[in-house]
């Protein structure tokens, strides 16, 4: 097993939470993510908390500007200044990876958790053979394989994702949009993480291609036993992939619930917006957006960060932010009226 | 009356010269008007490699065709007079789908939304050209004090994307070419922008050619459609008619993989193909080893357009009880609402 080549992970001894059995194998905990400009702090992420369950693929909805990739990269460790880390921690089972170093950080990305970022297909090497790209990370993590050992894992991890073996001698520019996306999973799936976060990953192929990659993503997921968090605003795609889904705005998670109860029953007014937003092939012309504009994250709103544009604000929503509660067994909302 | 823009037997081929059997054919025998009187959205979809982008560069003279020509008011893109150039740059204008690549890294955002007021002597005064952008820039959901000032890498994709489109609507052409105009734009916002270039139809008779791979916003904003399929129309018409009952095979393969925000309407999974490793002969349905339908004549003879419903057309087999639409007679056509679309 290739996980045996990795440096054993350093647990938290001065939490001293390490000790505690943890079901779910990420769990973030009042997280806050600001980012640092000369008229004050971006307020990105503002005290998240959730967790994602083993093998569950997770969903992550919010418009731009809500907070979502920022928080995926927190997760990765990849954030830079002027962004950082104001506040809470993120458990990958027992370790607090904010407490980690970057060389530890290293050891754990691609290897524990890995990343498909957005368009992540224009960062495939131009100059370098695919055979070459996957192999890197393979290498970087310590694997030593004979060069027919490479081979055949290269051969079979892009099977896994529905390409074929002479893919390995290509350069990206040979391959369209769709297989390019389709190594970038491969190269994510290499090491067997426990957790794959993609960054809207289809956001630039055709819908024909993005069925094929999400159903090959669904198929590796459940063959690699990984966890998925699927960051993204098609709440199409969601509503077809994941099983739980958050929804974020203006860096707060707003509702968690799952896939089924979010869409027939929503409980936040901005989710009951959102789902009344969304075009569908069966009526036409109805251009029901939601009025007004995401706030500014340098001048946070009050109170419920969604009271401006929310047609059931009252005092209590200006004066007071609404807790994240569990309405209902494996249902969350930030609301005032949600019971 | 003769259409405003016009593509008449438009082939473009890249690679090779005339006898070299290596090049691609990126979009074959194309025509499709829109006429000056009636303002539409002809909505143009395809998958990547349909030739939907190489269409774009076609009607906008960015690149010449191969065979057939370009006519703006009547008159070949490549023979227009400076005069006459002018006019068209000012009336057909284009939203680019990249909006990483569109700006120069040089110059902060408000430069994109200037340059035109400048050239085309759209503001009589400095308070005038900055109403004109703040208010463009509302209608498509920015902050004038958060995007003015702003360098392109300072603003997210989403934000770039909507200051193109604001761009555009200060220009108020004739006709705006939008090539992926709200990809990157969130559900909520999309509903916003799309919205408003629906608006400048209406309210300033602008005409628009919305290309775009998402079929469900080609439906939403469209009254006629043309779906692409390696270089080829595979079928064409009133957006209603194919989108909600599609005749093509290729059309109803696009249909059944939107993923629905239902999680209880599962995608349809890609039928099998019939013939699928059948040889193709010089001329074939380009559809033919994907097609579940598809019968032997189809490998060796390309279908034409065939009339299946006076406002739609669909380029298959399956059809070929209905009447051919003719290539050559530019008067036998589809007209719905504006754009005419032929072979």
């Amino acid at each position: 097993m290739i996980a045996n080549h990795l440096p054993t992970i350093v647990s938290d001894q001065r939490s001293g939470r390490a000790n505690e059995p943890r079901p779910d194998v990420l769990r973030l905990e009042h997280l806050s993510v600001y980012y640092d400009t000369p008229r004050g702090p971006v307020h990105a992420v503002e005290d998240v908390t959730f967790s994602l369950h083993a093998q569950e693929r997770f969903g992550l909805v919010g418009e731009s500007g809500s907070g979502k990739s920022s928080m995926a990269l927190t997760i990765m460790r990849l954030i830079k200044p002027p962004a950082r880390v104001v506040a809470g921690t993120i458990w990958l089972e027992t370790t607090n990876l904010l407490t980690l170093s970057e060389t530890q950080m290293k050891h754990l990305r691609l290897a524990e958790i890995a990343l498909v970022a957005q368009g992540s297909m224009n960062s495939l090497n131009p100059v370098m053979r695919i055979r070459n790209q996957m192999a890197l990370g393979l290498t970087d993590h310590g694997i030593k394989l004979t060069k027919s050992e490479m081979d055949e894992k290269v051969t079979s991890l892009l099977a896994q994702v529905g390409l074929p073996p002479q893919v390995a001698s290509m350069y990206p520019h040979e391959l369209s949009g769709g297989m390019k996306q389709r190594v970038v999973i491969a190269i994510a799936i290499s090491l067997s993480p426990k957790v794959i976060i993609a960054d809207e990953p289809t956001s630039a192929l055709d819908v024909v291609v993005q069925r094929q990659i999400m159903e090959t993503f669904k198929n590796v997921q459940a063959e690699i036993g990984a966890s998925v968090i699927l960051v993204g605003h098609d709440m199409g795609l969601m509503a077809q992939f994941v099983q739980r889904l958050g929804v974020m705005y203006a860096g707060r998670l707003l509702e968690i619930s799952p896939v089924r109860e979010i869409f027939s029953q929503p409980r936040h007014p901005y989710t009951q917006m959102l789902i009344s937003s969304l075009p569908s092939t069966e009526t036409k012309g109805h251009f029901t957006g939601i009025p007004g504009l995401p706030p500014s994250l340098l001048n946070v709103p009050s109170g419920c960060v969604f009271h401006p544009r929310c047609p059931l604000a009252a005092d209590r929503c200006r004066a007071e932010v609404p807790q994240l509660r569990e309405v209902q067994p494996g249902t969350w909302v930030s609301c005032h009226f949600a019971s | 009356m003769t259409p405003l823009l016009e593509a008449r037997h438009v082939t473009k081929r890249f690679g090779g010269g005339l006898f070299d059997r290596t090049s691609t054919v990126a979009l074959d025998d194309f025509s499709m008007a829109i006429a000056g009187d009636a303002p539409s959205i002809t909505a143009i979809v395809g998958e990547s490699g349909s030739g939907k982008t190489t269409l774009a560069r076609l009607l906008l003279g960015l690149t010449a065709p191969s065979q057939g020509s370009v006519l703006y008011k009547g008159k070949d893109l490549r023979k227009l007079s400076s005069d006459e150039s002018r006019g068209f740059l000012n009336d057909v204008q284009v939203i680019f789908q990249d909006p990483f690549e569109v700006y120069n890294p040089f110059y902060r955002v408000d430069h994109v939304l200037t340059t035109p007021i400048d050239y085309m002597h759209l503001a009589k005064s400095r308070a005038e050209k900055w109403t004109l952008i703040e208010q463009a820039l509302e209608t498509v959901g920015l902050r004038p004090e958060e995007t003015l000032g702003r360098y392109p890498h300072q603003l997210s994709g989403g934000q770039r994307q909507r200051v193109m489109v604001a761009r555009a609507l200060i220009l108020k052409p004739r006709i705006i070419l939008a090539d992926e105009p709200v990809s990157m734009i969130d559900a909520s916002l999309r509903a916003t922008v799309l919205g408003s270039l629906q608006k400048i139809k209406d309210e300033f008779g602008i005409s628009i050619i919305y290309i775009t791979h998402d079929l469900t916003t080609a439906y939403q904003i469209g009254d006629n459609i043309i779906v692409l399929y390696r270089g080829g129309v595979a079928e064409a018409g009133s957006v209603d008619l194919v989108v909600r009952t599609p005749n093509h095979p290729y059309t109803r393969l696009l249909v059944g993989s939107i993923p629905v925000a239902n999680p209880d309407q599962p995608w349809t999974p890609e039928a099998a193909a019939a013939l699928p490793n059948q040889k193709r002969g010089r001329t074939s349905c380009k559809f033919a080893d994907r097609c579940p339908s598809a019968m032997a004549k189809c490998l060796e003879q390309t279908p034409p357009l065939y009339q299946t419903d006076p406002h739609r057309a669909a380029a298959c087999f399956l059809y070929e009880d209905a009447p051919v639409l003719n290539n050559e007679a530019m008067d036998n056509v589809l007209r719905v609402n504006g754009a005419v679309v032929a072979g």
